[in-house]
Formats: C-alpha cells, sequence, structure tokens
C-alpha cells in the first residue's frame, strides 16, 4: 500500500493523514462505507479472539477472582514451575503428541485408499451412497458419539461384551483398562474423519488430467499400476501438505473426543488424557486456575511455533498451499 | 465438486473388460462394507431405543431390536418439560447463531474481496491471525465469566462462535469471483456500496451462503463446549449438553420420578434422546449434503 508521496509540507494534518489513507472524497466515502460494514466483524474477533490472547499472561501472574488479570501479581515462571513438577506435565505431553500422530497416519492411509476407490467407481450411481454413508459422522457431535460407544463397550449390556460371551471369553471392563482406549479413540477418530478426509483426496484424484491415465491405459499399464505411478505421485504434493498443516496443529487435541468418550474418568488418563481436557479439569472442576494457565499457555505458544514451521515447509514446498 | 466424465477404456479386448468388470464388482463390495461399517453405531443405537426394556436389561445390546416396541419415545415424548426446554433453546440458538453471523461474516468477507477498499491488507491479517494464534480456554473462560458477565445468559451460545475466520476466507473467495463490472454499473445509477451489498452482492452468492449457512447450522446445532464451561443454570441447557450431564449422571432419569407406576426405561430412553438429538441434524446433512462437499473442497484446499 505505497503511496506516491505528494506532500510537500511535511506540517501534521489530520485530514492530510485520512486522505493519505482513503483517497479522495469518493473513494473516501466508500472505504468508509466498506469499513462500517466490517465492523461488527472487526468488534466480535477484537473481544472473543483477541482479548483472551491478551490474557495469556496470567500464565505469568498469580491470578486472584477479586483482583482481576491487570490486577494480579507477577510470578514469573512459578506457574511453570508448578506444571512441569508434576507428573501429570509428561503425560498429557505424551498423549496428546502419539495420540495426534495415530490420528494423522491412520486417517490419511485410509482415507487415501478410500479415495482412490471412490474414483474407479466415481460415474456409478452408488458412488453417491458411498459418500454419504461415510461423510454423515462427521456431522455427530461427540457426545452423541458418547453415547454409540457406550452402546458397544459398557460393561453389563454393551454389545462387544455380548460377543465376547457369545465366543466363551472372558468379559472386558472397557471403562476400567486404559491400555485399549489408544485403539478405541484410533477408531473413533478415523470413523469421524474418514468421509471428510477422502472426499478431499478424491478432489485432489478428479484433478489429475484424464489424459495421463489414457496414456498409461494404451501403453498397457493395468489399475494397479496406475495407481502407484500416477495417482500416487500426483497427490504426494497435497498428502504431504495436509500432513504437514495437520502437524502444525499436533499440539492441540480435539477435546470433546478426548473428554466425552472415556467418560472423564480416572482410571483411564494414563492413556486420554491430553492438554485440552487437563486444562479444562484444572480449570473447572479443580479450580487450580494457574496450573491451567500454565498448561494453556504452554500449548499456545508451542502450538503457535509449529503452526508457523509447518507452513514455511509448506510454502517452501508450495506456495500455493501455503497459509500465509 | 467439479465433474469430469470418466476415463473411456480406449482397450477393445475382451480380456481387459472382463478383468475391469470383475474389479469393479470388488471396488463396490469394499466401499459397500466400509460404508455399511460407518453406520453400525447409527443402527445399534436406533435399535436399542427401540427396543423392550427388560430383554434389554436382561440379553444386552444387539443390533436389531429386542422385542419392538416405541416406549421409550412415548415415555420422552410423554414428559418433555427439560427435552423440549433443551430443544428451544438449541432450535433459538442454531437459528439467531446462524442468521447473525452469516450476514456478520460476509460484512466482513466482502470489504476483503475489494481490491478498492484501502485497509485490506491489515484487516485480511487481523481475520487471518486468529486461525494461526488463540489465547486457549482460560483466557476465553475468565474474559466471558469475569469480565462480560455472560455466565448463564444465552447470549454466550451464540457470540463466540459468530466470526470464524475459516468461514469469513471461504466467503471472501467467492465473493472476489464476483463479476466486479456489475458493481460499476450499479454505482453508475447512483447505488451505495450499502445498496450493492445487498442487492446484488448477496443474491448473487447464493451457493457460497447456503454452504457457510449449513456450516453455521450444524456448528451451533452440535455444541456443546460453550453449555460446558459456562451454563449451569439447567433452563439454559441446550439438547448436546443435556446429552451430556444424562450420560455423566445415568441414573438422573431413575431418580426424576415424573410417571407413576410406570417402569422408567433408563437403558433404551437414553438411546431415544440421542436419536431424537442427532435426528434433524442428520436429516439437514443428507438433504443438503452436496453443499457440505462443495464447501469442504473449496474450503479445504485453500481459504
Amino acid at each position: 500500500m505505497s503511496e506516491p508521496r505528494q506532500t510537500k509540507q511535511s506540517s501534521f494534518a489530520p485530514e492530510r493523514v485520512i486522505r493519505r489513507i482513503f483517497g479522495n472524497q469518493r473513494e473516501f466515502r466508500t472505504n468508509l462505507s466498506l469499513l462500517s460494514m466490517a465492523l461488527p466483524g472487526i468488534a466480535l474477533l477484537f473481544i472473543f479472539a483477541y482479548l483472551p490472547m491478551l490474557g495469556i499472561l496470567i500464565a505469568f501472574k498469580d491470578y486472584r477472582f477479586n483482583l482481576g488479570i491487570l490486577g494480579s501479581e507477577w510470578i514469573g515462571f512459578q506457574n511453570f514451575r508448578f506444571l512441569f513438577g508434576t507428573d501429570a506435565a509428561f503425560r498429557i505431553t505424551r498423549n496428546t503428541l502419539l495420540m495426534n500422530t495415530l490420528f494423522i497416519s491412520t486417517t490419511t492411509v485410509c482415507a487415501l485408499i478410500v479415495a482412490i476407490l471412490l474414483n474407479e467407481v466415481y460415474r456409478s450411481r452408488m458412488s453417491k451412497y458411498y459418500q454419504t454413508m461415510l461423510f454423515f459422522p462427521y456431522f455427530i457431535s461427540w457426545v452423541i458419539v458418547s453415547y454409540f460407544v457406550f452402546a458397544f463397550l459398557n460393561g453389563q449390556t454393551g454389545l462387544i461384551n455380548q460377543w465376547i460371551d457369545a465366543l466363551g471369553i472372558k468379559r472386558i471392563a472397557w471403562y476400567r483398562s486404559a491400555a485399549y482406549w489408544p485403539v478405541i479413540l484410533v477408531l473413533a477418530n478415523l470413523w469421524n474423519g474418514i468421509g471428510f478426509s477422502s472426499i478431499i483426496y478424491l478432489a485432489g484424484i478428479l484433478g489429475i488430467s484424464p489424459e495421463l491415465f489414457e496414456a498409461a491405459q494404451i501403453d498397457g499399464a493395468g489399475k494397479l499400476k496406475q495407481i502407484r505411478y500416477i495417482t500416487l505421485p500426483m497427490l504426494y504434493p497435497m498428502i504431504i501438505i495436509l500432513a504437514l498443516l495437520a502437524i502444525g496443529r499436533i499440539f492441540h487435541a480435539d477435546f470433546g473426543l478426548f473428554f466425552f468418550l472415556p467418560r472423564d474418568n480416572p482410571l483411564l488418563y494414563s492413556t486420554t488424557d491430553v492438554i485440552d481436557t487437563f486444562v479444562y479439569r484444572s480449570l473447572v472442576e479443580l479450580g487450580e486456575i494457574s496450573m491451567a494457565a500454565a498448561a494453556g499457555f504452554y500449548q499456545s505458544f508451542i502450538g503457535f511455533l509449529l503452526v508457523v514451521a509447518a507452513n514455511w515447509v509448506v510454502r517452501r514446498f508450495n506456495e500455493d498451499y501455503a497459509l500465509y | 465438486m467439479t465433474v469430469r466424465t470418466g476415463r473411456q477404456p480406449t482397450l477393445q479386448n475382451k480380456r481387459y473388460r472382463a478383468q475391469t468388470a470383475l474389479s469393479t464388482i470388488a471396488v463396490h463390495a469394499i466401499l459397500a462394507l466400509i460404508g455399511l461399517t460407518c453406520l453400525i453405531p447409527l443402527i445399534l443405537v436406533v435399535s436399542i431405543s427401540l427396543s423392550d426394556e427388560l430383554r434389554l436389561a436382561k440379553e444386552g445390546y444387539q443390533l436389531l431390536p429386542v422385542g419392538f416396541t416405541t416406549f421409550a419415545y412415548e415415555y420422552i415424548l410423554q414428559a418433555p418439560g427439560q427435552i423440549l426446554r433443551a430443544y428451544g433453546v438449541t432450535a433459538f440458538v442454531t437459528i439467531v447463531g446462524a442468521v447473525t453471523g452469516l450476514l456478520i461474516c460476509s460484512l466482513l468477507a466482502w470489504p476483503l474481496a475489494r481490491k478498492d477498499f484501502r485497509l485490506r491488507g491489515p484487516l485480511s491479517f487481523y481475520v487471518f491471525f486468529t486461525l494461526l494464534f488463540n489465547g486457549g480456554m482460560v483466557p476465553f473462560y475468565i474474559l466471558v465469566t469475569r469480565y462480560l458477565g455472560l455466565k448463564d445468559n444465552i447470549l454466550v451460545l451464540i457470540l463466540p462462535y459468530l466470526v470464524p475466520a475459516w468461514y469469513v476466507l471461504i466467503i471472501r473467495t467467492s465473493f472476489a469471483q464476483l463479476p466486479m463490472e456489475l458493481l460499476d454499473a450499479a454505482r453508475i445509477d447512483g447505488a451505495g456500496e450499502w445498496r450493492i451489498f445487498f442487492q446484488i452482492v448477496m443474491p448473487l452468492s447464493k451457493p457460497v451462503l447456503a454452504t457457510i449457512g449449513l456450516f453455521f447450522v450444524l456448528r451451533y446445532w452440535n455444541d456443546w463446549f460453550l453449555a460446558l464451561l459456562f451454563i449451569d443454570d439447567s433452563l439454559l441447557y441446550p439438547l448436546q449438553y443435556l446429552l451430556y450431564i444424562l450420560m455423566a449422571n445415568i441414573n438422573i432419569m431413575a431418580a426424576n420420578p415424573q410417571t407413576t407406576g410406570m417402569p422408567i426405561p433408563t437403558l433404551s430412553a437414553r438411546m431415544a434422546m440421542a436419536v431424537l438429538a442427532f435426528g434433524p441434524a442428520l436429516f439437514t446433512f443428507l438433504l443438503l449434503q452436496k453443499y457440505f462437499v462443495r464447501g469442504i473442497t473449496i474450503g479445504g484446499l485453500k481459504g
């Protein structure tokens, strides 16, 4: 937005500054109208996005409700010393990173397979129905999913235990056995997200020039060879970029998934407690605001660095796909 | 989604065709299997909601209804009190939130799509930065409860979600593709910016507005997060949060002796509640699926 410098006098005059920014009178009126349109959005973002950003400073304060954020006393890194002195800090970091890694890898692989299959039958009428069946779970809230999971896993009446009974094996107390939960959560996450991801990859495959496939066919390449040597290589940039963007968010767990499905059960914390559930519990249930604030800052800060780093890598890879 | 006519097999030899037919059937079989697997949880929950309470307790949950009955639904609808109330809260929040959000997001997106808007650069960054960094739950919680005083206020279920940066960027992308010459013609006719926005820009952008409107509807309908943080007053429970409360206190229904003499169906009624909660969302989704797919392929690739 560099404007040609036309001002000869450097004397400060408000109207000149305004003119510099907004141009002549007609342009000024247009810009004023446009700015007034944007105002409600600007205000809401300021309140609900920017004020909380400033509020992360309470991680360095001894927050007292009656004193407020500004009035509370600065205590440096004490909250962090407190947080990282507990076992919880390691546990939530490990679980968040581990589970997100599992989520990214399983969803990417399965969605790719599904997208390739969907593409093979894209012209069929059935293709629509497959997409619908795969996609609807994305719009079911985690609260409802917790009912689904409960119907499968609850100790006495759950479906899985009925099946186990039928096989004559000993029943499993799912809600008391932490070891099974990484698998349960991976399956639930896959069920929820596979439709969404496969539709994105399908769009990618549909964007590949059909001539490539025709040429390969004339050369006698079968379907598998076409997938191996055309579809996948053409999708690599997209796969890598989507994975990188997901890695940029690897410090943020899906709160609903980890909070509702294990039903906030302390017996399962060793595998299901993530940064987000820990922050919530400390803040709302335990009232340990300084602990919650420290964990929240830790997440926001490292999460931000990761997003910026991931985006930097994506930009070097392909500028069109970068977030900014 | 962009439609492209598929590849025609250029090789006419019979063996190739037979092979292709076979592999096509296999592909259909695999996709049908995966699709049906996705449906199983849904089928299970609907079956439980239609099952006989006593037999459920004895035989456990089954994939098909045991002793088909609609008693659980009748029971819920007989004494709807809290459930009807939660439906009302959710419906209000969804309608007001979606309409207001769509309007505010569009109004914010339009200047960002205009090349002649001088503050376009800084304002784009202002919107975009909220995607990169956020303060997290703690400052948000303190802001709303202590400074805005919105705890147990129905507005808290609406206001924080009104301007998702992602939606603004999708709308902006679509607005930017409008033919800007139309605006010049309108301007010559003396139309102001606001009139241009409401009489030209909005009507021409129905597809993207439908997509984002639906994103909003499902987001508000499915939300439990804001209620979890800020609602203690049971009169203001939205549907999803009520379901969470019911799940967390499994015996709450048994402890609610509104009916007399009748056995209270806790096992089936709980699942019937879940069905009543996701039913409308699922229906909306089925009806308008193509708009979602369009939105995802625009927004998922490049905002």
